[in-house]
């Protein structure tokens, strides 16, 4: 496991440090840390490419063509298919 | 979440409170494919989400006229879309659904990172290939259906933690605690994954 006590404190901050919302002064103590630990720096690096992959994983929302035919009918809104 | 406030800004809530069909439409081609995408993520089964987006629809022109817009009109058709799918989940799995309540939200159940190889520079076509996506598919599906539901609206839909929290009716206290659970997780499972690739990159 991580050689620091701090390691596991610090886990709980993560989330809100990749999404640049953790207040200032555990921001500090978070990079502080970090520049002393390389597997907590291994960690955020890595859970924010795993978040950034996610993010643009699919961006198309079209609907199937036959799901939204049938959604249409089931909807009695099959004067509005286009 | 912009495209979406865009497309709602053209559809007047004052016509589909009046059941204006024409109205209606408008709001169903607008929201449909968000709809049928995130059910399709919580399911991973076709039919059940075709399900889902029918029953939302059918349930949102039904209450549409008791929406009082504190929450956006996408927010309002997240969370009835959420609620059917995850009511399907329980269906299926009745004994997660203690999970699903959040029985377990507090910290004792982070998964402490043990994977510590850095795979991010790996070329994008291993990133990003569709072997790699139907793996990253099935480690969502891995996820208990709490910690999914939110990750899928956080991180995949783009929605704020405000609105996750309004869609699943949770705190947002309790969003970014299943969120940090949830990308953990996935971070240990990705990590397992594109560290064997990097490991035969190097062989
Ligand atoms: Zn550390």
């Amino acid at each position: 496991m991580m050689g620091h006590s701090n390691c596991h404190d610090l886990l709980t901050s993560l989330s809100d440090y990749i999404d640049g919302e953790l207040d200032s002064a555990l921001c500090m103590e978070l990079e502080q840390h970090l520049k002393e630990c390389k597997n907590c720096r291994i960690v955020v690096d890595t859970l924010k490419k795993t978040v950034e992959l996610y993010q643009h994983e699919d961006e198309s929302q079209t609907l199937p063509e036959d799901v939204r035919t049938r959604l249409f009918y089931r909807l009695n809104l099959r004067d509005f298919l286009k | 979440m912009n495209e979406i406030n865009l497309t709602s800004d053209t559809i007047s809530l004052d016509l589909l409170k009046n059941g204006d069909r024409a109205e209606f439409a408008k709001l169903v081609e607008a929201y449909s494919g968000q709809i049928y995408k995130l059910a399709l993520r919580i399911l991973e089964n076709q039919r059940d989400a075709e399900d889902v987006l029918q029953e939302t629809f059918l349930k949102a022109y039904r209450s549409i006229a008791n929406f009082e817009g504190r929450s956006s009109l996408a927010t309002w058709l997240y969370r009835i879309a959420t609620n059917e799918a995850l009511m399907i989940v329980r269906k299926r799995k009745p004994e997660l659904s203690l999970e699903i309540e959040g029985q377990d939200d507090h910290e004792d159940a982070i998964v402490t990172p043990y994977h510590f190889t850095d795979w991010r520079f790996l070329p994008e076509k291993e990133l990003q290939s569709s072997e790699a996506k139907q793996h990253m598919d099935q480690a969502v599906q891995r996820l208990p259906a709490s910690l999914r539901a939110v990750f899928l609206l956080r991180d995949v839909e783009g929605l704020s933690v405000k609105e996750t929290a309004e869609v699943l009716r949770i705190s947002e206290g309790a969003v970014k605690t299943r969120l940090l659970r949830a990308r953990l997780r996935l971070r240990e499972d990705l990590s397992e994954y594109f560290g064997k690739a990097l490991t035969e990159n190097a062989g």
